[in-house]
């Protein structure tokens, strides 16, 4: 549905995005995630024919949004970071003017009103001043807006971006439950958001591409141990050095009563340590796997962990 | 042509839906009632003291004596508030951050820029057509010539059209309303007294200073004179503001 190939946008001498390549299938969410100035923003700039690339392409629900701009942004519903609002106008008559701009057709205008105002949640604000609402009904109308064509693609910049938890939660909800008619990019900040909404993520640091993938592919691909933790009630002596002797084990630790059990990837050794904690009676409490969470990978992609 | 009208229906309403349309167009009518009343009242008291002589009698002409100065003032008056009514256009649109929906919107450049344009040539035209009840007064108490008052009209309409041209052009060149608002009326104001280098310039120069004054070709306009060298000269100085307005945000975006 998204593909860019080999996209570069340079601002003067400063490049701002180098040789960025990604796709995102139809009906997901992906995540765009990268530290601030990573090139989130001038990425979604471009996708969505607001800033031309200086080189590559990228293409939207099969148009080129260079070769054929106007057929790309009547598919594509953005909502970029700074949410686009007229504060004199209420809030149907600001949709009904982006319905217009996004040429809805005129019989159409009213039935796409009543279905933005309805997913978005502004049947209650509708008739209000754009200055007068809340910050929370400020974004819903900045989502709406982007719904309003119904388009194939969306893409949000940072959507969440300055309001409260229980705001957080219910935007987050509303972009789920858009997951399968529409294909959707959004950037963020919050790794947390990535897990419970996104489908995949690309990492991208200073313009740059470090990663893309679902985030199981990422996650398995960015391993480099797997390991297990094990809380016992006795024994922890003889289970540490028994344990560095269970055959493939590389690492054995404790910390705050837990002790953590470490082998390279490729085996399964799970099995291994619970038959030898539950025969050597230590009193197993406790055992997890350690999965690698958001952060790790994260940080590690960021921090130099290489394209993969 | 859709698209265009429908920024410009979009914009005609943020002007009428806050006091700017209002404000500028009260403070007009306020300060052209005044120069009409007061260019009437002298016009008055000069009849009365003409009519013990029929031959000056005869010389007394309300559309010289009364217009002529009145589409004057008001010329200067569009000179000095038009640029508050484009300085927005394009400015606010770029601070507030919504010139993002309209370039990511399946409309061209060239239609969002005109739309705009007609909004505020729709205001223009308000501003003039209101002025326009002034006259019942000298049509029901006097005989004034009716194609010299809408060739001056006319005049005021082209002016204000290039006027606002200028604006938009300003407008996309900053972010800040004062600094578009400041810069329109400089601009304007340096094509106005052009005219006036004209005096000691000689040879070509000086057809070239007089031609592209602004003052040069509305002042045949409200003598009755219907030029098409006048009307030439504004459409081709509103087309020009028009399209410098297009390079500007194109060259913007690709750089």
């Amino acid at each position: 549905m998204i593909e860019v190939e080999h996209l570069t946008k340079k601002y003067g001498d400063l490049v701002a995005v180098r040789d960025l390549s990604f796709k995102v299938a139809k009906g997901k969410i992906w995540g765009l995630l990268g530290p601030n100035a990573a090139g989130k923003t001038t990425t979604m700039r471009v996708l969505t024919g607001y800033l031309p690339a200086t080189e590559g392409k990228a293409t939207v629900a099969g148009f080129d949004v260079f070769a054929q701009p106007n057929e790309a942004k009547k598919v594509i519903g953005y909502l970029p970071e700074v949410v686009p609002l007229y504060p004199e106008m209420t809030v149907s008559d600001y949709l009904s003017f982006v319905a217009a701009l996004k040429q809805v057709p005129a019989a159409k205008r009213k039935p796409a009103l009543d279905r933005a105002i309805q997913v978005s949640g502004l049947a209650s604000v509708k008739n209000r001043l754009i200055k007068n609402i809340s910050r929370g009904y400020k974004q819903r109308v900045g989502i709406a807006q982007s719904l309003i064509h119904n388009p194939d693609v969306l893409i949000l910049d940072e959507p969440t971006i300055g309001l409260d938890p229980a705001q957080i939660i219910e935007i987050r909800e509303m972009i789920k439950g858009l997951r399968g008619e529409h294909t959707i990019i959004l950037s963020t900040h919050i790794l947390a958001e990535v897990t419970q909404t996104c489908d995949g993520v690309v990492i991208i640091n200073e313009g740059r591409l470090m990663a893309s993938g679902s985030l199981e592919e990422l996650t398995a691909s960015f391993r480099e141990k797997d390991r297990v933790i094990l809380r016992l009630r006795r024994g922890h002596e003889d289970a540490l050095s028994a344990l560095k002797n269970l055959p493939g084990v590389e690492k054995v630790s404790r910390h705050d009563g837990e002790m953590t059990v470490e082998w390279n990837p490729g085996k399964d050794l799970r099995e291994s340590v619970s038959r030898l904690v539950v025969e050597k009676d230590w009193g197993l409490l406790e055992m997890r796997t350690a999965a690698m969470n958001i952060e790790d990978l994260y940080l590690r992609v960021v921090s130099g962990g290489g394209e993969q | 042509m859709k698209n265009i009208w429908n920024i410009a229906k979009k914009e005609i309403k943020t002007y009428f839906t806050s006091p700017i349309a209002y404000v500028i167009i009260a403070v007009f009518l306020v300060l052209v009632g005044f120069f009409f009343s007061s260019a009437l009242s002298w016009f008055n008291s000069q009849a009365i003291q003409m009519a013990q002589n029929p031959y000056y009698a005869q010389q007394m002409n309300i559309n010289q004596m009364v217009y002529t100065p009145l589409f004057h003032n008001m010329s200067i008056i569009l000179l000095l508030m038009l640029p508050l009514l484009t300085m927005r256009l394009f400015s606010e649109e770029k601070k507030t951050g919504t010139d993002e929906l309209l370039f990511t919107s399946p409309v061209s450049v060239g239609q969002i820029i005109l739309g705009k344009y007609l909004a505020a040539l729709v205001v223009l035209v308000a501003m003039l057509a209101l002025t326009g009840l002034l006259s019942v007064f000298s049509f029901a108490f006097g005989n004034p010539e009716f194609p010299q008052i809408l060739n001056g009209y006319l005049g005021l309409l082209l002016m204000g059209a290039a006027f606002i041209a200028a604006g938009v052009f300003f407008s996309s060149l900053t972010e800040n309303q004062i600094v578009s608002a400041i810069l329109t009326f400089g601009a304007l104001l340096l094509f106005w007294i052009l005219n006036w280098a004209a005096y000691s310039a000689s040879g070509m120069w000086k057809d070239v200073l007089n031609y592209l004054s602004i003052f040069q070709h509305f002042d045949d306009m409200t003598r009755g004179i219907l030029d098409t060298k006048d009307v030439v000269y504004y459409a081709s100085f509103a087309f020009f503001g028009l399209f410098l307005t297009h390079s500007v945000i194109q060259s913007r975006r690709w750089r």
